[in-house]
């Protein structure tokens, strides 16, 4: 019998699993993955560079285009460093806000996750189903931004504007019928948070109904189990994060640990797995989903209690108003001076982190004392992830490379920056 | 949290001595500047020193300090002749220089220490040299892997002892490090096809680059520290 020899094999960067543009290439004997060595870069934008060529705010969209699938949670590292560094306290009602829209992220990317998942494992039902729900949450940034995805929501100082209290409507139509469009409006007739109020209702059993594809299922279980599996040691050695970190048993949650704007007055529970393997971090994740339920929740009940302001009263960093711009010179040269030249950070240095839905997400800002920042910095969390990727697969068959790459949750947009 | 901190700046302070240097912040963080040639004996003390356990490293990242503090359009002069686009270039300083400011570039280390729950930044300049170098912590974090392959990448900071310093972010074949501040936002090279040849190939960049918004650095009464008393009392 002929002696069967490693080869290597390419791997993306146009392969529908790779999620986006990973090129592989993959040291193979038999189907068993010997080495393999992750080529980035391809989306390589230098948001870093173009950041540092610009004023403070006009950075804030870039952000929203690193995670492409969980846009806010980005804005919210970068615009928590300048607040930092200037010494910004941000209103109550906006920092609830921010919770709220950072759980509905959190949902939004690990629905993505979840569908992207099982439709490389082979469960394409996942995908149809997580999207039924994703198309929900969308509309909640569309309401509340003007924008299905980049936001740029969070400014310095607070978010844009409050919670709009009306939600936009389906139009009749000849392709539905009158009582179709009444079922699909039936949550918009009040305002935002009447809208992801009756969503956080519906949700739980949502979950369950993915449960129930999944979880006992017999061929994602095959799939899962013990794939990947990553020690708590290495999980910290390697720089891990997030629900790959927590799914290797690690209690570690920057909302619990460091808690950000009003984590620390929420009630949630942080879930950790067990084995480190892949099954683990989708029941970690699933049960993140719950959380995030949770959480905005609560948050939709104090926002309903609590009206107030959503941003800073201080011009020197966020404008005034439209209004106030027509009859006051100061509010017109305010205006004009921030979005010509922008407003002077103080010189220092900053790192904020958030609890990204893929792990920790930090921004180090660096500033001269100029109104353009000196360096930024994006600590991506899928950058430390896809570093171990050779390790995770190592011994494992050509097609576990899929679940291991799903299970990272990998998105381009932030790994290659 | 910044009680603790403090604490934890004395230890270090006490048990590294002069190889450690604590540079002031002004939102709370504790930052080192680690030597040079110190830095391999302090990261691995940091890291399995029970006072310390900072295991994780949560990123590396790498400064030019090249244009630190330099402004495009003077604001003290420049309010008589008006706003313009007239930003006028500081000289450009090319790589081949035989030797740097010692305080060009700069390695970044962020920690994490989770039984502690505390966060340290180390600064560690490279010195003069060109290129420059730094020793690799890879073998005390292995996953400073790709964070030191993308400071090499960017900013042609080699490291030694590195198991692998490849090019990570740019393209296959790219010529210098695009985030070193001498280096254009625009690059050097583009790429288009060559009907003749019948491939894409590179030819000299076509952007004339330009400045939208002038960099500014602007005296803010509010940030002095001398005036900072006076207001609250």
């Amino acid at each position: 019998m002929a002696e069967i020899q490693s080869y290597t094999m390419n791997f993306g960067p146009q392969h529908p699993a790779a999620h986006g543009v990973l090129r592989l290439v993959l040291e193979i004997e038999g189907e068993v993955i010997q080495k393999a060595d992750p080529h980035v870069g391809l989306l390589h934008r230098a948001t870093e560079k173009l950041a540092e060529s610009k004023p403070f705010n006009q950075s804030i969209g870039y952000m929203d285009r690193l995670d492409y699938v969980s846009m806010m949670c980005n804005e919210h590292a970068y615009v928590m460093a300048i607040e930092k560094l200037l010494g910004v306290e941000v209103p109550e009602r906006a920092q609830y806000i921010r919770v709220m829209f950072d759980e509905i992220t959190r949902v939004l990317n690990h629905l993505m996750w979840l569908g992207a998942h099982g439709l490389d494992v082979g469960a394409m039902t996942m995908f149809l189903y997580c999207f039924r729900e994703r198309e929900d949450l969308m509309d909640c940034y569309e309401a509340v931004s003007g924008t299905r995805m980049h936001a740029t929501y969070y400014r310095p100082g607070g978010v844009y504007r409050d919670l709009p209290e009306s939600m936009p409507k389906y139009q009749e139509s000849q392709f539905r019928s009158n009582k179709e469009l009444a079922r699909m409006n039936a949550t918009r007739e009040g305002s935002l948070l009447d809208f992801i109020e009756a969503f956080t209702d519906r949700f739980p059993g949502c979950v369950d109904e993915y449960e129930t594809l999944l979880t006992d299922n017999r061929i994602w279980k095959q799939r899962t189990v013990n794939i990947g599996v990553v020690s708590p040691d290495r999980a910290m050695q390697l720089g891990f994060s997030g629900p790959m970190l927590r799914g290797s048993g690690v209690e570690w949650d920057l909302r619990k640990k460091q808690p950000y704007e009003v984590y620390d007055r929420l009630d949630f529970d942080i879930p950790v797995g067990v084995s480190g393997d892949c099954y683990d971090r989708y029941l970690v994740r699933v049960e993140e989903m719950r959380q995030s339920n949770r959480i905005i929740r609560q948050c939709v009940d104090w926002l309903r209690e609590h009206p107030g302001p959503v941003i800073v009263d201080d011009h020197k960093v966020t404008p005034p108003t439209r209004v106030e711009m027509k009859d006051d010179m100061e509010s017109l040269i305010h205006h004009f001076k921030l979005f010509t030249e922008g407003y002077c950070v103080p010189e220092g240095e900053a790192y904020s982190a958030v609890e990204h839905p893929k792990g920790e997400f930090g921004i180090y800002l660096v500033s001269d004392g100029a109104n353009k920042p000196y360096r930024v910095k994006i600590r991506a969390p899928g950058f430390a992830h896809l570093s171990a990727m050779s390790e995770m697969v190592e011994g494992h068959m050509l097609a576990d490379v899929v679940a291991v790459i799903g299970t990272q949750d990998i998105v381009f947009g932030e790994v290659d920056r | 949290m910044s009680e603790r901190l403090e604490t934890l700046a004395a230890q270090i302070i006490e048990r590294f001595g002069d190889k450690v240097e604590r540079v002031p912040s002004i939102c709370g963080e504790l930052t080192l500047e680690v030597g040079r040639d110190d830095l391999i004996e302090v990261a691995t003390a940091l890291r399995n020193e029970g006072d310390f356990g900072f295991d994780m490293l949560m990123d590396v990242c790498g400064v030019d300090y090249l244009n630190y503090g330099s402004d495009e359009w003077d604001t003290h002069d420049a309010t008589d002749t008006g706003f313009s686009r007239g930003v006028e270039r500081g000289p450009v300083i090319l790589d081949e220089a035989d030797e740097f400011d010692a305080r060009r570039f700069a390695v970044v280390y962020h920690l994490l220490s989770l039984q502690h729950n505390l966060r340290l930044r180390l600064r560690v300049y490279t010195g003069e040299s060109n290129p420059p170098m730094i020793r690799s912590v890879v073998d005390i974090w292995n996953g400073a892997n790709w964070f030191e392959r993308e400071v090499f990448d960017l900013y042609g900071i080699l490291f030694e002892g590195h198991p692998d310093l490849r090019r990570i972010l740019t393209d296959y074949g790219f010529i210098g490090h695009p985030f070193r501040k001498d280096f254009p936002l625009s690059g050097n090279v583009e790429v288009h096809y060559d009907e003749a040849e019948g491939r894409v190939v590179y030819r000299p960049v076509s952007i004339e680059p330009r400045t939208l918004v002038p960099r500014v650095i602007r005296d803010d009464n509010r940030y002095a520290a001398d005036l900072k008393d006076v207001s609250d009392g």
